[in-house]
């Protein structure tokens, strides 16, 4: 399955339910404010496994409208909205953890 | 020959603060009478939507928790609730909602339409959905 | 693939239109289909007759009224009725039935029930929810 998170982990738990509950195939799509847990901080921990599994992906035009194109951790993957539609096409139902 | 989905009811806000949790409630009901396979998960602040003995008096708000009761009747009986959820709010079962359903391969038996599950049950069951609506 | 997509939230407000919007043009442009866009919560406002913003700025209603499928066709839009009507978004017909002057849902929008979105979901391949 594919979940979609569009709130900063900062802001709402999203992030932290959205991993409590996907299983070992989900991949997680940060879109919105939800990239600003892309970046390197505090709640990196949160999504750093999944990150090197490659199970991570963010909105590349929501990482460069908030100025954190040259923060995004490392195995974050960075998509275009083809690529969002690719993903939902590849994975089935998505979620969203909004 | 028409077409079953699994839909999914993913509520994970609280009732009253926002619309959310009272619309998810009005498509859900509409849902039933397209014959699909339906479930509501309850996950985070969620949960307090079905927790029992609310009272919206003092707040001048229409109280529509009862509406729960009648899904039952619309062979809605599968609502199921994180139990880290409730453990972390300080809830437990006897605190949700006591709904039931009439279990016609059963003799009409009742039985609860509410199941506390685990966060990894949840996953299971989530993976198994054709649609998810998020409110 | 056919697609249906679900915006809970308004034009400006939050961002869930605008990225609905994008990621059903980029849907369209690989040549899929959007099969519906259901309005819900607050996304009925997304249907407004009467928006008027900046000029410097994108006009989220009209985007939604000039996207078409990718054969010219136009999308089916549509507002549901019972959010509408609890936030004054009025078609002439709920208009008439509720004895109120004027209207203002744009005309590429329809008002309809819950059962499309329900129907939206049975018969797409893909329903994708953008919201708050």
């Amino acid at each position: 399955m594919l979940h979609t998170v569009n709130k900063s982990s900062f802001e709402r738990n999203s992030l932290q339910s959205c991993i409590n509950i996907i299983d070992d195939n989900s991949v997680i799509l940060l879109i919105e404010d939800g990239v600003i847990s892309c970046t390197n901080n505090a709640n990196s921990e949160m999504i750093a496994g999944l990150a090197e599994d490659g199970r991570v992906y963010a909105l590349q035009g929501d990482v460069d409208a908030r100025g954190i194109s040259s923060k995004v951790a490392d195995n974050i993957k960075l998509v275009d909205y083809a690529e969002f539609v690719d993903l939902v096409v590849e994975h089935g139902t998505p979620v969203s953890w909004v | 020959m028409s077409i079953t989905k699994k839909f999914m009811y993913l509520n994970r806000k609280s009732s009253y603060g926002t619309v959310y949790a009272i619309e998810s409630l009005e498509v859900v009901l509409i849902a039933a009478a397209f014959d699909q396979d339906v479930s509501l998960a309850f996950i985070d602040d969620g949960v307090f939507q079905i927790v029992n003995g609310q009272n919206t008096d003092g707040i001048g708000m229409k109280n529509f928790s009862k509406t729960f009761h009648a899904l039952g009747d619309y062979d809605i009986n599968k609502l199921y609730v994180s139990k880290e959820s409730l453990d972390e709010r300080g809830l437990n079962e006897d605190d949700i909602m006591p709904l039931v359903y009439e279990d016609e391969d059963d003799d009409w038996a009742e039985k609860p339409s509410v199941k506390v599950v685990s966060n990894a049950e949840l996953s299971l069951i989530m993976s198994e959905q054709d649609v998810c609506l998020s409110f | 693939m056919k697609f249906s997509i679900q915006i809970n939230e308004g034009p400006y407000q939050h961002q869930a239109s605008d990225t609905a919007y994008q990621f059903a043009k980029a849907a369209i442009e690989k040549g899929h289909e959007i099969f519906r866009v259901f309005f819900y919560h607050d996304g009925v406002n997304n249907a407004s007759n009467f928006t008027v913003p900046p000029q410097d700025d994108r006009n989220v209603v009209k985007l939604w009224a000039e996207l078409k499928q990718s054969d010219g066709s136009d999308i089916d839009k549509v507002v549901c009725v019972a959010a509408a009507l609890r936030r004054g978004m009025l078609d002439e017909s709920e208009a008439g039935k509720n004895s109120i002057e004027g209207h203002n849902i744009h005309p590429s929008f329809r008002i309809s029930g819950l059962g499309q979105l329900i129907e939206a979901g049975i018969q797409s391949d893909r329903l994708v929810v953008f919201g708050d």
